[in-house]
Parts: C-alpha cells; sequence; structure tokens
C-alpha cells in the first residue's frame, strides 16, 4: 500500500482532521511506512480462523430496561464549549 | 517513601500518620517535577483532606491494607472534580464529572489520591513524548526515556515520590514503563478491572492496572481495583479474589518447585540488546535456583502482534475518539465557517501528531471495501496468536522473558521513526491481544544504570500466581529495592 495525496486529503476528510498542504507529504510518509508494517499481515493464510473480536468468550449481560440515571444534564454541560437554554450550540446547519 | 506493604504496616501501627505520609509525598512529587514532569495535576488540598479522613478510620481502628497510602492516578482515569486531561490539549481543561470505577474503589480503600500522571496523549505511545504537557523523564536518567503510556505512574513509583500509582495497559502501557523506570508494574487479566471512566482507547484491549515498588504492593492495590461493574459490559463477574494470599505463605528453601516456567524461542536473538539478554538468563538462573523448572516452548505467530495491534487499536481509537468533536466538552476551534469545519479545526487543534496518524490509520483500515482486509484479518490473526498462547501454556505455568527488547532510550531518538516505536512493544502486545495477565518486574542494570525488565505472563486469572513469582524472586534479589541516585530516602 502506498499512499498518494490525494489519499491522504480523503482520510482527513473522513476522520474530520484538517491536515495543511505542508504536513500532508510528511503524514503521507510515515503512513507508508505504518502500512508496510501492516501490510506484513496479508501473506498469513487465516482461512477459515474465526475472528477474534474480544479477549473473553463471554456474551453481552442484560439488565432490566429501567431508569438507573438521574437528570445530570446541567452538571455535563458545565464541560460543554457553548450551551442555551440547556442546548448544545453549534454552527448553523439549516439556511 | 518505602513499599505498600511496609507503609501498610507503619500506618496501622500508628508509627507514622497518613498526613505526614501525604505532606512527605507532596513534598517529594512537587521537588521532582521540574526534572521528571511526571505530573499533570497535583491536588494538595484534596490529598491532605483524604489523608485527613484516613487518619481518623487509622484512629477509629477501622483502615484497610490501603487505609492512608498516597498514590496517583494515570490522567487517563477519570476524577470527580479533578481535571482528566489524558494529556491532551483536546481536554486541557476538562474536569471529570464522576469518577472512574477504579478510582472510586481505590478511593472506598482509603487511599490518598495525590495527582494525576503524566502519560502519552490518549495513552498512544511509548515514550511520553506524546504528551501535551511536555515528556515525562526517567529518574535513572532524565535525558532518557521513562517509557510510556503510563510514563509518569512509572516515574513517579520509581523515584520513590509515590509508593504506587495507577496505569492502563492497552499494548504495553504498564509493563513497558515499568521496566523502563525500573518498578513492578502489572496489566491483569483483560475484564478484571472495570474500564468504566477510563477514557476509551482501543476498548477491547484497554486495561487497568498497577504500579509498585514490589510484587506485593502491585497485590494490594489489585485487590482494591477488581471486582465487577456492571457499567462496563465487558467487566466480569467473578468471585472476589485475595490476590496477596499465596505471597503469605512462609518462605522456604524452594518457594517456587513444581513451577514450569515456559522459555519461549521467539523471545530471544536478534532485536534482544545483550544486556537485556544477559540479564533475564540471570534471572532465569535465580527463578531455578528457587525451585522452579524451565521448558521451552513456542509462540509462531507472535511476531504478528505489531501489525495486528496497529490495525485493531488504531481502528478502535478512531471510532473511540470521533467523540471529540468540540460540541459536548474538550477543546473548539475559536474560528470555522460552518459545522464541518468546526470539527476538522477542532480536532486538527486538539489532537497531537501521534493521535492523528493513529486515527487516520484506523479511519483507513474501517473505510468502505478495505475492512474485511485490514481489521478482520487482524482479528484472525489475534485469534492464531490466541491459540500460540494456550498451546504454550498447556505446557508450563507462566511464560518469562523479557519485557522490552532495549532499555530506556534518549528523549527524542524514535520521535520521527514511528514504526520503530511500535517496535517497542513486541513482547507486552499479546498478553493484550489475548486478553492474559502480565507483569514486569526489574532484574538488572545495563552498563549505563539503566533498569532491565522482566516479563511473566501466564494464564486468564492467574493473577495470584504471576504475583507470588515476581515476590519470591523479588525476595531472593534486590533490583526492586535500588533507587535512582538523587531520589533517595
Amino acid at each position: 500500500m502506498s499512499f498518494s495525496l490525494d489519499d491522504v486529503a480523503r482520510l482527513a476528510r473522513l476522520a474530520r482532521i484538517d491536515i495543511d498542504a505542508d504536513a500532508a507529504n510528511d503524514v503521507r510518509a510515515k503512513l507508508d511506512a505504518i502500512f508496510a508494517l501492516i501490510d506484513a499481515l496479508q501473506a498469513i493464510d487465516t482461512a477459515g480462523i474465526e475472528p477474534m473480536a474480544h479477549a473473553q468468550n463471554v456474551t453481552l449481560p442484560l439488565r432490566e430496561d429501567i431508569v438507573t440515571e438521574g437528570d445530570e444534564r446541567a452538571r455535563y454541560q458545565q464541560q460543554a464549549p457553548a450551551v442555551a437554554a440547556g442546548l448544545y450550540l453549534v454552527p448553523r446547519v439549516i439556511e | 517513601m518505602t513499599t505498600i506493604g511496609a507503609l501498610s504496616a507503619a500506618l496501622r501501627a500508628r508509627k507514622v500518620s497518613s498526613v505526614e505520609l501525604t505532606r512527605e509525598a507532596l513534598s517529594r512529587v512537587k521537588s521532582a517535577q521540574r526534572t521528571l514532569n511526571a505530573f499533570i495535576t497535583i491536588d494538595e488540598q484534596g490529598a491532605l483532606d483524604a489523608a485527613r479522613a484516613a487518619d481518623a478510620a487509622l484512629a477509629r481502628g477501622d483502615g484497610g491494607a490501603l487505609t492512608g497510602i498516597p498514590i496517583a492516578h494515570k490522567d487517563v482515569l477519570m476524577t470527580a472534580g479533578l481535571r482528566t486531561t489524558c494529556a491532551s490539549r483536546m481536554l486541557e481543561r476538562f474536569v471529570a464529572p464522576y469518577d472512574a470505577h477504579v478510582v472510586a474503589r481505590l478511593r472506598e480503600a482509603g487511599t490518598v489520591l495525590v495527582g494525576k500522571t503524566n502519560m502519552d496523549e490518549f495513552a498512544m505511545g511509548s515514550s511520553n513524548e506524546n504528551s501535551f504537557f511536555g515528556p515525562a523523564c526517567n529518574p535513572w536518567n532524565p535525558a532518557c526515556v521513562p517509557g510510556g503510556s503510563s510514563g509518569g505512574s512509572a516515574a513517579a513509583v520509581a523515584a520513590r515520590l509515590l509508593p504506587g500509582s495507577t496505569g492502563t495497559d492497552t499494548g504495553g502501557s504498564i509493563r513497558q514503563p515499568a521496566a523502563l523506570s525500573g518498578v513492578s508494574g502489572l496489566k491483569p487479566t483483560y475484564g478484571v478491572c472495570s474500564r468504566y471512566g477510563l477514557v476509551a482507547f482501543a476498548s477491547s484491549l484497554d486495561t487497568p492496572g498497577a504500579f509498585a515498588q514490589d510484587a506485593e504492593g502491585c497485590a494490594l492495590l489489585l485487590d482494591a481495583m477488581a471486582g465487577h461493574d456492571d457499567r462496563d459490559s465487558t467487566s466480569l463477574d467473578r468471585p472476589r479474589e485475595d490476590y496477596a494470599r499465596e505471597l503469605r505463605a512462609p518462605s522456604r528453601a524452594k518457594p517456587l518447585a513444581g513451577l514450569r516456567v515456559g522459555l519461549p524461542r521467539e523471545y530471544s536473538g536478534e532485536g534482544v540488546a545483550a544486556e537485556v539478554a544477559a540479564a533475564v538468563d540471570a534471572a532465569l538462573t535465580q527463578l531455578r535456583a528457587l525451585g522452579a523448572t524451565t521448558v521451552a516452548v513456542d509462540l509462531p505467530r507472535v511476531k504478528h502482534s505489531v501489525p495486528v495491534y496497529y490495525v485493531i487499536a488504531p481502528a478502535e481509537a478512531s471510532s473511540n475518539l470521533s467523540r471529540f468533536d468540540g460540541v459536548r466538552y474538550g477543546h473548539r476551534a475559536e474560528r470555522y465557517a460552518d459545522l464541518a469545519d468546526m470539527y476538522c479545526r477542532t480536532r486538527a487543534e486538539g489532537f497531537g501528531a501521534e493521535v492523528k496518524r493513529r486515527i487516520l490509520v484506523g479511519t483507513y483500515v474501517l473505510s468502505h471495501g478495505y475492512y474485511d482486509a485490514y481489521y478482520l484479518k487482524a482479528q484472525q490473526v489475534r485469534r492464531l496468536i490466541a491459540q500460540d498462547f494456550a498451546r504454550a501454556l498447556a505446557q508450563c505455568d507462566v511464560i518469562v522473558g523479557p519485557t522490552t527488547p532495549t532499555a530506556a532510550f534518549a528523549i527524542g531518538a524514535n520521535a520521527d521513526d514511528p514504526v520503530q516505536m511500535y517496535l517497542n512493544d513486541i513482547f507486552t502486545i499479546a498478553a493484550n491481544l489475548t486478553g492474559m495477565p502480565a507483569m514486569s518486574i526489574p532484574c538488572g542494570f545495563t552498563s549505563d544504570a539503566l533498569p532491565i525488565g522482566l516479563q511473566i505472563q501466564g494464564n486468564y486469572f492467574d493473577e495470584a500466581r504471576l504475583l507470588n513469582v515476581a515476590h519470591r524472586y523479588q525476595q531472593a534479589t534486590d533490583w526492586h529495592l535500588r533507587v535512582p541516585p538523587g531520589f533517595e530516602a
């Protein structure tokens, strides 16, 4: 796998991270090096091997469908960059 | 600062008070800050209040093993009312609204929280150089890294600022800094300690654990930290364990008689520094002298651990870190054109270079058309690695080898070469992929007076055995008692 500057721009867009033109070349070179390491996996025969998503072979527990949390809105919104009337403020998305 | 065990006995015998200990810890922490930068936040008032409460409990005679012991938490564990930054600009001013489960457990056990330790940003790194607050330094040589990502927690214990601390281990982030800084560090079985309130990096690998000077200290911390928590769906519901139980058995001439130590052929040879290999060999001689037998084992697929990890961890990280968007908490860019631009600038400004790199890698391997080739493939190889360990652990009780291929390296040495940095974790990653417990203990020094770590790995839920092997080794050796010059007393 070898990345182009267009690939870097596409990934940056998908990941919602601005990467300016000066940095893009360095990012591209480092991604190439990392994928040279990762691509070694392609040579391994994994036919019929069940993927291992998790360390323990357990099923997720279910709990009663009841309210366990109180109203913490005011407390949590103390951390927010911008709020008004209990709402999080973001730039206008609908004209 | 001596060991947790010794301080615990002194506190309960009322030979020292928690307030005295805490003042001493605070003074050591503050005076070491310029050389080591081991802390991001120091909570003097909170610590003294907790120490007074601990002394009151001890006076009533209802103190436990950890009551009054000053500790610090890695700054990735949420502490109610106290800043939790993850060493990131993104969370520079974030004050957690609640305690992580392990933080709450350690509070309930009476520990005194002195502060939050430095780390690689969002626990991504092996040197503590990826911190928004600047690198932490190795007490044995401040020009060297303490290891990472839990570098500040390891350095604080190594420099005897505190008798114990917490860390988290996703690919070696407790064991590697324990080795490089010369302390004992334990990563328990995945699921034994709750991840609730641990800011997520790679959820299927993240494991809270502990640092102390010795195995006994790690056992006492784990006793408090372990336990079921229904707010973490991967937290296991198991009967309560006394992790120090085997440590209390009287010392015998051959305390490890019957123990089969597995030596993976893959853990020696190329890439392992000669001085590291020699120290591990000497440790094996010591384990045999204590009664253990050694057996060669094979882990043929363990060499794939690093590439598997660098697919799975970034994939999970890219998903977990998508929550940092500048809306509900954390940094928000000052200038932006629209909502999408706000996200992009916020994340460009808030995250450091390594975190961005891993998000990009994770985004790529999870993107349309590449999932099977990367993420699924890595999960299949993860299974093959776990099968290697299951087979090896059928022939032996523990697997022993070097924790890291080399001792601590100079700050800046690998700064521009992420792949070289990743290879530091070549021996530690497998225990995260399998979820098995592992620890690192000091086993010698290089000719440059830098510590060397011995890794002891075991089967699921075998923490008590690992701790006992480490404890018996420490009863026969004094590597763990060596103090970096300038940090004595």
